[in-house]
C-alpha cells in the first residue's frame, strides 16, 4: 500500500543521516516513538518530537533506554507503528527488549547510531563496534534483521524498508548506522506518497474466537492483532504456545525458537540486499558496509587504476548475512577484504562463510574515525599478491 | 430456611482455612475429606446458617467456594411477595 | 446490590473473568493474589467497566502472572517494565483502560524508576501493587518492601536495610490516588479498584498480601491464614493519613485506608494542552478526549 502522504515530506532536502531516518520513519507511517538522548543519535527523535504533533502521533521522552524500549512495544500492540533511537550504550540497555520484540513478535524498528566504545567511550565519534551485538546482544536464540545505511538518502530509504521487513516478518529490525552518515549532509530525495511502498500491520481477517495469536499461516509469521479489539489474547515472554499461553517444554520451545528463527532464515533470500560491482572476475573482493563503504569504494578505484581486479561486495542488509553469495564468491576469489571500524566483527561471518576456500583479510579500525583510503588500498594489494 | 448456599469445587481447593476463619455466619469448617491432592476442603456444618454473602467466594485465593442466593420461598401474598423481591435484589 | 455485596449468581462470580482452561493456578496455599483477583473481578463488574477496552500489563512475579488468568487482553512482560509497556499502550491508544498488575519487587525495586516517573507524569494507568514484602517467584529474597529483621533467602541473619514506604512514595511522586488496604479487606479493596477505574490519572493501590511458603514460614509467622488474622488485628482503618506516617514494620500497625484522592490533569490533557497552545490549527490532535469511552 502506499504511504501516507501526511508522513511523506516530498522534495529535494538537504539533511543529515540523523533527520532523514526521522523522515523515512514518518514516510513508513510511525505514528510513535519513545526515546532517551544519547549522542549521536538524539536528532531522529527531536526532529520526530518537532514533526509529529502537526502530523498526528506521540513522542515521548522514557526515564531510560530501558522504558525507551518496550514502551514503542505497547504502542505497537495498540496500533501503532514505532521505533526508537539510541547509540551503544543505549543499545546495550535495549538488548532485553530487543529479546522481547523478537519472543513476541512484535514487529518495531531500532536505530543505533553507532559511536565508539566500549562503554562510554566516543560519544561524538564513529564505530562499528555494535554489529555482533545487534545480531547476538540479547540472550537465547532469535533472529532479527538489520540493514546498514551508507548515506543520509539510504537512511531515509532503508528506515522504510526497516519498517516494511519489521511488519512482514514481525521481528525487530535493526538499522544500524554510524556517526559520520548520521552527521553527514548530502543531498536526499523524497518522493511523492504514492511513489513509496508501506508493508501493512498484518491483522488478521479472524474473528474472535477463531483467532489464535501465535498461529502461522505456513509462511511461519502469525498474523496479530491490537489490544481493544475484542479477542481477549495474552502476550508473554515466557515460552508459548499458538495460543499465546506459557507453555514451557522442551518440545514447544523447540518449534517455537525454530520458528523464530526460520522465519527470517527461510526468508533469507527475499530479505537479503546488497550492492556489488566488478565481482565476475575479480581476485579480491571488498566486503563493506556503512560509511566504510564509501572510503572502500575509494581504495577501490585506486586498486583498480593499478590494474588489479577488485569487486565491491556492499552489505546493505548485514543480518541475515548474505551466506550463499559469500560462499560462493570464496569459491572463485584469492581474498576477501573486510573492513570495518572495529577490530573484526562482520569479518568473522565472512571468514565462516568462506569456510577456508579463500583468504579472509581483516582491516580493523578501533574506531573514532573512518579508514584512510590507503590502508583499504594496501590491504588489498597484499591479499592479491 | 438458608437465605442462601455455598458451592464448592472440591477439587481446586488448598485448604487455606480463609473462608472458615471468616464466614460471618461460620458456615464452615475444613472437613476430614481429602481432595485428589490431599487436601482437606471446607464444608457447609450449618448450612442453615448461610445468608450467601459470598464473602467466602472473595476470600477464597483458589476460586474454590462461592456463596450464592438461593430462590426465595414461595409467595404467600402480593405484600410479602415485594418484600422478598426487595431482599433478593 | 451489587455484587461485591451479594451474589445472586450460581457461577463463581470471578469464572467469567479467568481463562479457566489455565485452571488451577500456580499460587501457593494461603497466597493472597488470588484473593486480590476476586476483588478485581468484582469491581470490573460493578463498574461496568467496558471489558473490551480493558488491558492488563503485568511484570514478573507472582503478582505477574496475574495477566496470564485473566481473559481479557493481557501482556505479561519483563521484569519491572509493565509501567512504560502500558504507558506505550495508553499513548497508542486513549480510549484503552490500562491497568498495570505486579508486586512489589517487580514495581519498587527493578521497576522503581518507572513507577516515579508515571506517577510524576500523571500517566492515566491504575497500578495494583500487591505487596508481599518479598520476591515469591524466585525463592523468597529480600525486597525493598521486606520491614528490618525479617529473615529471607539473601538476607539470612535478617534484613536490616530500611525499607519503602510505598504510599509515601507515590504520595510524593504525584499519584492521584493512592490506597493501602490488605487482602483481609475484601470488600474496601474491591470498592478501592472500582474507585481506580472511574479515576483519570496514576492511581495505586498497594495490597498487603501474605507469602506463606516463604515470607511467613521463615520468620515463623505461620501461614496465610495466620497472616490474614494477623492482618485483621494489626489494621488501623486511617483515610486520609499522612502518607509519611504509614511506613510498614515486621510485626507494628498496619495503616491501611484511602490516603490520597486528588485531581490533577494526566498526561495526555497536559500534552494536548500545550500542543494546543503553542500549535493552534497547527496540532493534529489524534488523543480527542470526546472519541474516548474512558471512565469518567
Amino acid at each position: 500500500m502506499p504511504a501516507e502522504p501526511a508522513g511523506v515530506l516530498t522534495g529535494v532536502h538537504f539533511l543529515d543521516g540523523d533527520h532523514a531516518c526521522c523522515e523515512g520513519c514518518l514516510a513508513a507511517g510511525a505514528r510513535f516513538a519513545s526515546g532517551y538522548p544519547i549522542t549521536p543519535s538524539t536528532e531522529v527523535v527531536e526532529r520526530f518530537a518537532s514533526r509529529i504533533p502537526t502530523i498526528g502521533g506521540t513522542f515521548i521522552q522514557m526515564e531510560d533506554e530501558l522504558a525507551a524500549s518496550i514502551t514503542l512495544q505497547g504502542a505497537v500492540w495498540a496500533g501503532a507503528k514505532a521505533f526508537t533511537v539510541t547509540s551503544g550504550p543505549g543499545f546495550s540497555l535495549m538488548m532485553e527488549h530487543i529479546g522481547f520484540a523478537a519472543m513476541t513478535e512484535t514487529p518495531c524498528v531500532f536505530i543505533d547510531v553507532q559511536r565508539g566504545g566500549p562503554s562510554t567511550g566516543l560519544p561524538t565519534l564513529p564505530a562499528q563496534a555494535d554489529m555482533m551485538q545487534c545480531r547476538w546482544g540479547s540472550h537465547g536464540d532469535y533472529a532479527i534483521i538489520a540493514v546498514c545505511p551508507n548515506s543520509p538518502q539510504e537512511c531515509f530509504d532503508l528506515t522504510i524498508r526497516a519498517f516494511n521487513l519489521a511488519e512482514k516478518y514481525r521481528v525487530p529490525v535493526m538499522v544500524m548506522l554510524d556517526e559520520v552518515v548520521g552527521h553527514m549532509t548530502e543531498k536526499v530525495v523524497i518522493p511523492p506518497a504514492e511513489a513509496i511502498t508501506i508493508e501493512p500491520r498484518r491483522h488478521t481477517n479472524k474473528p474472535p474466537g477463531e483467532f489464535k495469536l501465535y498461529a502461522t499461516n505456513g509462511d511461519m509469521v502469525p498474523d496479530m492483532v491490537h489490544a481493544g479489539e475484542g479477542y481477549n489474547f495474552h502476550v508473554t515472554g515466557l515460552t508459548h504456545d499458538d495460543r499465546g499461553y506459557p507453555n514451557m517444554t522442551p518440545k514447544i520451545q523447540h518449534s517455537l525458537v525454530n520458528r523464530l528463527k526460520d522465519k527470517v532464515y527461510k526468508n533469507v533470500d527475499q530479505i537479503v540486499e546488497f550492492e556489488t560491482d566488478g565481482c565476475e572476475d575479480a581476485d579480491a573482493v571488498v566486503i563493506s558496509y556503512g560509511i566504510t563503504s564509501r572510503v572502500a569504494q575509494r581504495a577501490i578505484d585506486l586498486a583498480r587504476e593499478k590494474g588489479l581486479k577488485v569487486g565491491k561486495f556492499r552489505l546493505i542488509t548485514a543480518w541475515p548475512f548474505p551466506e550463499k553469495q559469500i560462499r560462493e564468491l570464496a569459491g572463485r576469489v584469492k581474498a576477501l577484504v573486510v573492513p570495518e571500524l572495529n577490530l573484526g566483527q562482520m569479518a568473522l561471518e565472512v571468514e565462516r562463510c568462506a569456510a577456508g576456500k579463500c583468504k579472509t583479510v581483516c582491516v580493523p579500525h578501533a574506531g573514532g574515525s573512518v579508514h584512510d583510503p590507503d590502508e583499504i588500498l594496501k590491504a588489498i594489494e597484499e591479499a592479491i599478491r | 430456611m438458608a437465605k442462601g448456599e455455598v458451592k464448592i469445587v472440591v477439587e481446586r481447593c488448598k485448604a487455606c482455612g480463609f473462608c472458615v476463619e471468616f464466614c460471618p455466619s461460620k458456615v464452615l469448617a475444613l472437613s476430614s475429606a481429602f481432595n485428589a491432592k490431599g487436601y482437606h476442603p471446607p464444608e457447609a456444618v450449618a448450612p442453615e446458617k448461610c445468608s450467601g454473602c459470598d464473602l467466602c467466594g472473595m476470600y477464597c485465593p483458589d476460586f474454590a467456594i462461592h456463596g450464592h442466593k438461593t430462590a426465595p420461598a414461595p409467595a404467600a401474598g402480593p405484600a410479602i411477595a415485594q418484600k422478598e423481591a426487595s431482599d433478593a435484589r | 446490590m451489587s455484587a461485591t455485596e451479594q451474589n445472586t449468581c450460581e457461577i463463581n462470580a470471578v469464572e467469567p473473568f479467568l481463562r479457566m482452561d489455565r485452571m488451577p493456578h500456580i499460587w501457593c496455599p494461603g497466597c493472597g493474589i488470588g484473593t486480590t483477583v476476586n476483588c478485581f473481578t468484582r469491581a470490573l463488574s460493578d463498574s461496568e467497566v467496558d471489558l473490551k477496552n480493558l488491558v492488563v500489563v503485568s511484570g514478573i512475579g507472582c503478582t505477574g502472572r496475574v495477566a496470564g488468568y485473566l481473559n481479557v487482553d493481557s501482556f505479561h512482560t519483563t521484569h519491572g517494565r509493565a509501567i512504560p509497556f502500558a504507558t506505550g499502550l495508553k499513548l497508542a491508544n486513549p480510549k484503552l483502560n490500562v491497568v498495570v498488575y505486579s508486586g512489589d519487587g517487580d514495581l519498587s525495586a527493578i521497576g522503581g524508576n518507572h513507577l516515579i516517573h508515571a506517577a510524576r507524569r500523571n500517566i492515566d494507568l491504575k497500578v495494583i501493587c500487591v505487596n508481599n514484602l518479598i520476591y515469591g517467584m524466585t525463592g523468597g529474597q529480600s525486597a525493598p518492601t521486606t520491614p528490618s529483621n525479617v529473615i529471607t533467602s539473601t538476607s539470612p541473619y535478617g534484613t536490616f536495610d530500611p525499607n519503602f514506604n510505598l504510599a509515601h512514595l507515590m504520595d510524593a511522586a504525584g499519584a492521584v490516588y493512592v490506597a493501602r488496604w490488605t487482602v483481609f479487606h475484601v470488600k474496601q479493596l474491591a470498592r478501592a479498584m472500582q474507585e481506580v477505574f472511574a479515576k483519570k490519572g496514576f492511581s495505586f493501590i498497594e495490597v498487603i498480601a501474605p507469602c506463606p511458603t516463604l515470607y511467613q514460614r521463615r520468620n515463623r509467622m505461620g501461614d496465610g491464614l495466620s497472616a490474614l488474622q494477623s492482618y485483621k488485628q494489626l489494621s488501623k482503618i486511617r483515610n486520609g493519613a499522612p502518607t509519611h506516617e504509614v511506613a510498614m514494620t515486621k510485626s507494628g500497625e498496619i495503616t491501611v485506608g484511602k490516603f490520597i484522592d486528588r485531581v490533577r490533569p494526566d498526561y495526555i490533557e497536559l500534552m494536548r494542552e500545550q500542543m494546543h497552545d503553542s500549535l493552534g490549527d497547527r496540532y493534529v490532535d489524534t488523543l480527542h478526549m470526546e472519541e474516548c469511552e474512558c471512565q469518567e
